[in-house]
């Protein structure tokens, strides 16, 4: 065996540890040449680029078996709960937005859903903040979904998928930076309706998407659905039935691939979903390509949202986006300027030249904020990966107590040992590519 | 002028027989859990607006009395005896559990059919430090898919003796939610199966959620200035 600075072994009291960076496995094969009947514990990650993120799984092998899978969660840890708490409620949209990086509109909308049932405020949030939000969510789901489809198919070496699924997603990140003026880390749902109305010529932006979604869609029926390579990858890869699905507490796609169909959007309907028309997709075979179909005519169903959102839009031109109570309203509104995006000079004119007691109003709102009442709450919705919710507990004063992410990605990566063990190593990778685990939302 | 007039109260006037419905609801004992001073929550500069002398007590929802309507007293009525207080705020339910029944209820609420909560979305630690005695509490929302119904158990136990039972037994899912409750506040669940450290590494000392721990400054490059740790900082909360 060559020596390799990078790639050497070493004996430890657990046994010969091998370190492997690829291309190198005829050292492994060489070095276990002696005791082949021994297992083999292989640790595959947190950089491995096939465990969707910094995911860190320790899988004990018995020659291509799995016997064991643990996962190790934790690498992207960023105590974004406890910043929270040395920051006011409205910037603590600008943390929860960075959570699930997937999914950012979700965890802003849980985070505000909380705040404003804590405020008492649920009833007063506009109509066009509403329909906003939904727009956004919809729109959030079908990029979210390209993106576990796109990284699921790579992960199996179907590169086309990947490169249409990215293709697809960043027409809908155009969107966001349309009417968000960001791609991600969006912050624009705040407590009391959304940041902005939307800008010119948006609404006529998200009708051409959708009619061109309805074209590429097919694309990935006619490429997936019955073809047998990918099928021999997906079917009945990582089974997880009824049963096992409500003992681990998993949402989302994974519960709707046993044929239970449980979306909170109908069940529980919040920011007004009960007058939209949409179905919940199931299918029955509780497997990984189950869920790859579920997450296909997801993505069909939010396509509908987006429409009937956008034409409720239509209708609600010049309608509020935030809260009357000035009190808890963001007093300013930004606009473009020549160098970049700020607060508007209408605003700035007024306050710096008009109104005094605007100028204090601006300041006491923006650096101290507005109280919440104490108590708790929490108000879950329906993310693109199943059940997310914030408990929100405030103890009166201008900053979150406790902010709790009870995020799907963290709980549905739970069952990588029971969907993985006893199958073969390969199926481990799509199994978890099925539960599709954002890492950022799985650590906070 | 009239004979009996509006502002006269006491014995001769039984208004509250004749009309049961003026009755203010009776609400269940509220205790402060801490106070706030001052008009501005700052500290560390002097008030000078006058207003520092106030102290404002903060007062958490107060348990709610029977009835409390809808299929709240249902599910009320089942677990009889086993729970303390009952809050309600703002159409939520909270059922305040003592550690020792916690197993117990758990267990009702998921097998019995009128509660059927199937789905526990895991356990949320709040460490409230003026809550003397009970200055840990771990928060379950449990959801019943059966019957379309949520509720919040909650268990307070005190900081010197921060054991819960684990309900890993009965919500699986609840293994990874305990581990994390127990990463960030040191709360220990007493029967779990590997109650190791889950989002810290495994060697890290204390417990970041705590109100108690120490938070860290930056030092700056200007004359061996520092930026204070956010909760030393002047502020407004």
């Amino acid at each position: 065996m060559t020596h390799d600075m990078y790639a050497g072994t070493s004996e430890t009291t657990e046994g010969k540890v091998f370190t492997v960076t690829g291309q190198d496995w005829d050292s492994i094969v060489e070095g276990l040449a002696e005791d082949v009947d021994e297992r083999i514990v292989v640790n595959m990650g947190p950089q491995h680029p096939s465990t969707h993120g910094v995911l860190r799984l320790i899988l004990e092998l018995d020659g291509e078996t799995v016997t064991e899978a643990r996962c190790g969660i934790g690498y992207l840890h960023t105590g974004i709960e406890k910043n929270m708490e040395y920051r006011s409620w409205v910037q603590g949209t600008t943390f929860v937005t960075r959570m699930d990086y997937l999914s950012p509109f979700f965890n802003e909308a849980t985070y505000c859903l909380g705040v404003e049932r804590l405020l008492d405020i649920e009833d007063q949030v506009p109509e066009k903040a509403n329909v906003m939000r939904v727009l956004l969510m919809e729109l959030n789901r079908i990029s979210s979904h390209l993106v576990c489809i796109a990284t699921g198919g790579m992960e199996i070496g179907a590169l086309t998928v990947m490169t249409i699924g990215f293709r697809e997603r960043e027409l809908v990140l155009d969107l966001f930076e349309l009417i968000t003026g960001l791609r991600m880390n969006h912050a624009f749902i705040r407590p009391g309706g959304v940041a902005q109305d939307l800008p010119p010529g948006a609404l006529d932006e998200i009708r051409a998407f959708v009619a061109l979604m309805k074209k590429r869609l097919p694309e990935y029926a006619a490429l997936c659905n019955a073809n047998p390579i990918f099928r021999a990858r997906l079917d009945g890869v990582g089974h997880l039935d009824l049963e096992g699905v409500m003992a681990l507490g998993i949402t989302g796609p994974v519960l709707r691939s046993t044929g239970y169909p449980w979306d909170l959007r109908k069940t529980q309907p919040y920011c007004g979903y009960e007058d939209y028309d949409f179905d919940v997709q199931t299918w029955d075979t509780c497997d990984a390509y189950g869920r790859f179909r579920i997450r296909l005519a997801e993505m069909w169903e939010s396509l509908k949202l987006v429409e009937q959102a956008a034409e409720r839009l239509a209708g609600l031109e010049g309608a509020p986006v935030m809260v009357a109570d000035k009190k808890i309203a963001w007093p300013s509104q930004l606009a473009i300027g020549s160098d970049g995006m700020g607060n508007s000079l209408d605003h700035i004119r007024h306050i710096m030249g008009e109104s005094m007691e605007g100028l204090i109003h601006h300041f006491k709102l923006v650096t101290e904020g507005f109280r919440v009442p104490p108590g708790q709450a929490y108000v879950p919705i329906e993310s693109p990966r199943g059940e997310l919710g914030a408990h929100v507990v405030s103890d009166g004063g201008t900053r979150p107590f406790r902010t709790h992410f009870r995020d799907p990605s963290f709980t549905n990566l739970q069952a990588t040992s029971v969907m993985s063990e006893g199958g073969m190593i390969a199926d481990v990778i799509v199994a978890i590519a099925s539960i599709d685990p954002v890492m950022g939302g799985v650590d906070r | 002028m009239s004979e009996t007039p509006q502002n006269q109260s006491g014995p001769d006037q039984p208004a509250v027989e004749q009309s049961p419905e003026n009755v203010p609801a009776e609400t269940g004992e509220v205790t402060a859990v801490g106070a706030r001073t001052g008009m501005f929550g700052a500290t560390g500069t002097g008030d000078t607006s006058g207003y520092g002398g106030l102290v404002a007590p903060i007062v958490y929802p107060a348990p709610a009395q029977r009835p409390f309507g809808g299929w709240y007293d249902e599910v009320a009525d089942a677990l009889e005896g086993t729970v303390g207080n009952v809050v309600i705020h703002r159409g939520e339910i909270t059922f305040h559990v003592r550690r020792e029944d916690l197993v117990s209820v758990a267990q009702h609420l998921r097998d019995a059919p009128q509660l059927r909560f199937e789905l526990c979305t895991g356990v949320s630690g709040v460490h409230y430090p003026d809550d003397r005695g009970n200055e840990m509490h771990a928060v379950y929302h449990l959801l019943s898919m059966t019957h379309n119904r949520r509720i919040r158990l909650e268990v307070s136990v005190a900081d010197a003796d921060a054991h819960i039972p684990s309900l890993v037994a009965i919500y699986p899912t609840n293994d990874w939610h305990e581990r994390e409750t127990y990463d960030m506040f040191g709360i220990i669940f007493d029967g779990h199966p590997a109650l190791t450290r889950i989002l810290m590494p495994d060697d890290w000392p204390g417990h970041p959620q705590r109100k108690d721990y120490p938070l860290g400054g930056i030092p700056v490059e200007y004359k061996g200035g520092s930026i204070p740790p956010p909760d030393e900082r002047r502020s407004y909360s």
